[in-house]
């Protein structure tokens, strides 16, 4: 079981924005072979922080709005979310090192 | 200590893998991501052999990986940071730990090149890309450019008609370099419109691109193209930084090696995109990673 949250255009506002824990969300599609070599990077994350920071990811095919929301032109991108608020942005492919850097900012 | 360091997990890497770990030599691949490399930024593989429908690139690397591990290949997703290659035992950086090995065997790749052009660093995430697989479905019924004339560039302006509502395939020359048949596709598909002897001067746009700035490389006029993304295939330029100073790298900083794929340094290899070579593909990396593993063999056993 995944410990990787799949947020939607309808979840993402109770989910994300009201979320008392600061949020990651990695926002990808089936299409994307780059997003492959992130998302299990986003697992590994998922676990290791269990329970201080909600790790989420978002289909961009099924879901539209919020993609267009946050102007994401390229996938992957992560959003790092802090009190409902973005913190910073990752575009593109990045190693869990530098990952893990922005998670650690968060909290 | 490591037998072998395979420094990349794209095909090169993987084969190169395969090959160590069944030679029973204790090997380390490491790989700042998940492995895979460029290939997976390709649709379909369709010059690939053995594959007479073509594969994705992903199912590609998959099978490789999933290939090299069953033979006993350690991958590691960790990002080098520094190597020391001149001394008998290769020490290697990671983001984690410290490495040692008898042999290195370098498969970084390459990254696309940039334009260099004013409005790119800008714009970059904002309607600029350079994977056309990953980012084409966000331009649904809109206007892009495609900048470049080899088999990336029209591959992907093909690609981009599945979306876009017109393709421009922007050219500096008055002719493409890439393979024949790609060139057939993408003339007779309606929606690419060739640009040719043309280059683009500046990205144009502040939250997002709005359009390119061109220049006719005869004529010297120049024009405004109203687009909405703009999609760049130029070339690559090698994933070389961590060994520029220490092994012989050519004049464009791909790394040289001999028919062995050894490089200027005894006991270091190097395959794929990141060697100095005529063609890059699939096909040359999984041999060239064949050859490295053996050549290290011989090395590491030449050391006994």
């Amino acid at each position: 079981m995944s410990d990787v949250l799949q947020v939607t255009d309808e979840n993402f506002e109770e989910e994300i924005i009201n979320s008392e824990m600061p949020a990651m969300v990695d926002f990808w599609a089936e299409w994307c072979g780059p997003c492959k070599m992130v998302s299990p990077l986003v697992e590994e994350l998922a676990q290791e922080y269990k329970g201080k920071i909600k790790v989420a990811s978002m289909d961009v095919d099924g879901n539209r709005q919020t993609p267009a929301k946050f102007g994401i032109r390229n996938i992957p991108t992560l959003i790092f979310f802090k009190g409902g608020e973005v913190a910073n942005t990752l575009i593109g492919a990045y190693p869990k090192s530098h990952i893990e850097e922005e998670l650690k900012k968060l909290l | 200590m490591q037998d072998v360091i395979i420094i990349g997990g794209g095909p090169g890497g993987l084969t190169a893998g395969l090959y160590t770990a069944r030679a029973r030599l204790k090997t380390a691949l490491l790989e700042r991501l998940a492995p895979g490399g460029q290939v997976l930024t390709t649709d379909l593989v369709e010059n690939y052999p053995g594959f007479p429908e073509g594969i994705s690139g992903f199912e590609l690397v998959d099978r490789m990986k999933r290939q090299a591990e069953s033979f006993g290949l350690e991958i590691r997703g960790e990002e080098v940071v520094k190597l020391e290659l001149s001394s008998e035992a290769k020490r290697v950086f990671t983001s984690k730990e410290t490495l040692e090995a008898k042999a290195v065997i370098l498969a970084c790749g390459a990254s696309p090149s940039k334009l260099g052009i004013e409005g790119e660093e800008l714009l970059t995430g904002k309607g600029i890309s350079y994977c056309a697989t990953c980012d084409g479905p966000f331009y649904r019924d809109q206007e892009v450019a495609v900048i470049g004339g080899g088999d990336a560039a029209v591959e992907e302006a093909i690609f981009l008609t599945k979306f876009a509502s017109k393709v421009y395939l922007i050219h500096r020359r008055d002719q493409l370099r890439a393979t024949r048949l790609l060139q057939d596709r993408a003339m007779s598909q309606e929606k690419i419109e060739f640009v040719w002897n043309t280059v683009p001067t500046k990205i144009v746009g502040e939250s997002q691109v709005d359009g390119l700035d061109l220049k006719d490389v005869k004529t010297g006029v120049t024009t405004h193209l109203p687009v909405s993304g703009v999609f760049i295939f130029i070339g690559y330029r090698p994933n070389s930084d961590l060994v520029k100073d220490q092994v012989e790298l050519d004049a464009r900083g791909f790394v040289v090696t001999n028919d062995n794929m050894e490089t200027s340094i005894p006991g270091v290899f190097a395959v794929g995109d990141l060697r100095s070579k005529l063609l890059r593909q699939i096909t040359t990396a999984v041999g060239e990673g064949a050859t490295a593993a053996f050549a290290a063999e011989k090395y590491i056993e030449s050391l006994e």
